[in-house]
């Protein structure tokens, strides 16, 4: 049973690494073509080993931009990008969390109404409304502006639903010892639920940044001026060129730039971010 | 320090549901009152009205001398501790002692000294910085002793505090919380539904069923006159036998005097094995069904011979004509032996035949 025990690891193994490789090979790629002189890739003699125009590729593309397409310096893109991805992840969190506590702990008239109006958003994602969404956002001169941008992507049905359930499982009896320990709702809310919370805090971060990050139809139809647009959107608008030669590397160091700040969120939240599924702290 | 006075208290839910019909309990200073019941009596909800966690909907509670149904929780100068214990569990041993406190502005070198001071009564001392969750239960419910002493209220409650406890560290606890009682002398209301912590801890104990109070007294004045067929089975382990005196054989023992129809009890413990009759006492012949040894005592569960109605009683109930003989030693009849035990006639009960009301014999 051992020898098959061992035997069976190594298939599982190999099966992992294909996997793997399938998954990573374009990504390698796109890091080789980020390295490598544009002409050479032009002519499809592109090696894959990486090249070595390394530094002035990615300082072209962070500082510079594309000398065609968009000129725009894709570090500012990024900075777009992380203010939309932080203000739609820190802004979900916090007004659905406010609005579980309100929905959970409270009774006032309406309650369940409410809640079942917050759960029917569920089904109206921002590609179904997008039209009367627009309209709000530009009727508040909101168009090309980080709140454009964030704004109609904060509230939450999901975050809401998730902290309500969580809400749901801590015990009355820490309520009712706050209650005679003193802390009246605003206490409660700050002193004990907040810090019980902040696994499931993490978690959702780490989830609704991923998601602000890859904004894609929104921030297209938001934004028109250069210097506002995302990353997501920038990459799009570098590949199209009109009679000049795409600028490869400056495209796939773009994409490689793209990927660093998800893959940093993950790697650095991720104790948290697997403690908040899976734990159900009392 | 404060009495507690509950005046004709009731609490009815918006569904119509009445879960306390009227309770009137007088609790002195320093006293403890122990509320005890089977599950679904309304003692804790009686508890809850009085920290302030159920509102009252009918009648007055007093603490100190001052009615407090329309005031908060923290305000009432109460502090409770909870079957499940409720300790802030992202806070160490020394903020959850200290949190009520702080909530109240208190100077943080008193909360140290306070908190010291209970860690030490309560042998928490090394365990400050810990989290609840590094704590064993016997531990965390020491913590959440603890919480209720450092504010110095007037009165402590205690809902089931030591259900999630081990026999041994219950028996152990209780012990310990009475003792922390008496030292610090605040009057206390106890709910439990175990007749043996509640008959150990009282000085005051109140039996409750269905929403009702059904004796308030000393426990062993209650152990000894209750009031009422529910009390009877209730306090008191094994259960009291309850039979129907209709039964020729009773009745005619028991002569006339004592009512026409109506309930006996006579309690395991008071049953002797002998072919005697008292006089003025009553004799059973029985059938030994089950013998059961604890070592000290031994319990014989025996079925009377023309084995009619034992009469209902809701708690602990024994199948109709069980009677149990509680004896000394491991000494036993044999299992479908034909046994007579007696009573002698001071050691009987009765009562009225609808189980409400006791008749002196």
């Amino acid at each position: 049973m051992v020898e098959q025990e061992g035997f069976r690891r190594y298939v599982a193994h190999i099966i992992l690494w294909i996997g793997i490789a399938i998954v990573a090979f374009p990504v390698y790629v796109a890091f080789v073509a980020s390295t490598q002189d544009n002409a050479l890739i032009a002519n499809g003699q592109m090696s894959l080993l990486p090249g070595g125009h390394f530094f002035e590729v990615y300082y072209q593309t962070i500082f510079v931009g594309t000398s065609g397409s968009t000129r725009e310096p894709v570090g500012n893109m990024m900075f777009n990008s992380l203010v939309m991805a932080l203000a739609i992840a820190i802004g979900k969190i916090a007004i659905s969390i406010i609005s579980a506590y309100a929905i959970v702990y409270f009774r006032f008239p309406f309650r369940m109404a409410i809640f079942w109006i917050i759960f029917i958003t569920l089904m109206l994602p921002v590609e179904v409304r997008i039209y009367p969404t627009y309209k709000i956002v530009a009727d508040l001169h909101m168009l090309d502006s980080y709140a454009g941008l964030a704004l109609p992507l904060i509230a939450s049905a999901t975050a809401t639903l998730l902290f309500r359930q969580f809400f749901m499982t801590v015990p009355d009896e820490l309520l009712e010892a706050s209650r005679i320990d003193g802390a009246g709702p605003l206490r409660f809310f700050w002193d004990t639920l907040l810090p019980l919370s902040r696994t499931n805090m993490a978690a959702l971060f780490v989830i609704l940044f991923i998601l602000g990050w890859n904004q894609y139809l929104w921030p297209l139809l938001i934004t028109t001026r250069d210097d506002m647009q995302t990353i997501q959107i920038g990459i799009r608008k570098m590949m199209t060129t009109n009679d000049a030669l795409t600028e490869w590397p400056i495209v796939m160091a773009t994409a490689v730039l793209a990927m660093l700040p998800p893959v940093f969120v993950v790697v650095a939240m991720q104790k948290l971010f697997v403690r908040g599924l899976v734990e159900t702290e009392k | 320090m404060a009495n507690v006075t509950l005046r004709n208290v009731r609490k009815t839910y918006s569904g119509g549901f009445e879960a306390i019909k009227g309770v009137n309990v007088d609790v002195g200073d320093g006293q403890f009152c122990v509320l005890v019941g089977p599950s679904g009596c309304g003692k804790s909800t009686l508890l809850r009205m009085v920290a302030g966690l159920e509102t009252v909907t009918g009648g007055e509670i007093d603490i100190g001398g001052k009615v407090v149904n329309g005031i908060e929780p923290a305000d009432r100068d109460i502090a409770m501790v909870f079957q499940n214990y409720a300790l802030y569990p992202h806070m160490s041993v020394f903020n959850n002692m200290a949190y009520g406190l702080r909530n109240r502005g208190m100077p943080e070198a008193e909360i140290k000294t306070r908190v010291e001071e209970a860690a030490r009564v309560l042998e928490l001392s090394a365990m400050l910085e810990r989290k609840p969750r590094q704590l064993s239960g016997g531990q965390r419910q020491r913590v959440a002793m603890g919480r209720a002493i450092v504010r110095q209220p007037k009165v402590f409650l205690f809902d089931e505090p030591l259900s999630n406890l081990d026999a041994k560290l219950r028996i152990s606890m209780r012990v310990e919380i009475r003792k922390l009682q008496r030292r610090l002398n605040v009057t206390s209301i106890y709910v439990t539904h175990d007749q043996l912590e509640a008959m150990t801890l009282a000085d005051i104990l109140v039996v409750m069923n269905g929403g009702q109070v059904e004796q308030v007294g000393n426990p062993l004045a209650i152990y000894e006159k209750p009031a009422t067929t529910f009390v009877a089975s209730f306090i008191g382990a094994p259960p009291m036998n309850l039979m129907s005196t209709r039964q020729d054989e009773i009745k005619s023992q028991l002569g006339g005097a004592a009512g026409e129809a109506g309930i006996l009890g006579i309690r395991p413990e008071d049953l002797v094995i002998t072919d005697q009759t008292p006089s003025g006492g009553v004799a059973l012949s029985l059938t030994v069904d089950a013998i059961e040894r604890v070592g000290a005592e031994t319990f014989v569960y025996g079925s009377r011979a023309q084995d009619e109605q034992r009469v209902a009683a809701t708690p602990g109930e024994l199948p109709p004509g069980e009677v149990i003989v509680r004896i000394p030693g491991t000494e036993a009849p044999a299992i479908g032996a034909r046994i007579r035990v007696a009573a002698v006639r001071n050691k009987l009960h009765l009562f009225s035949g609808d189980g409400r009301t006791r008749i002196e014999v």
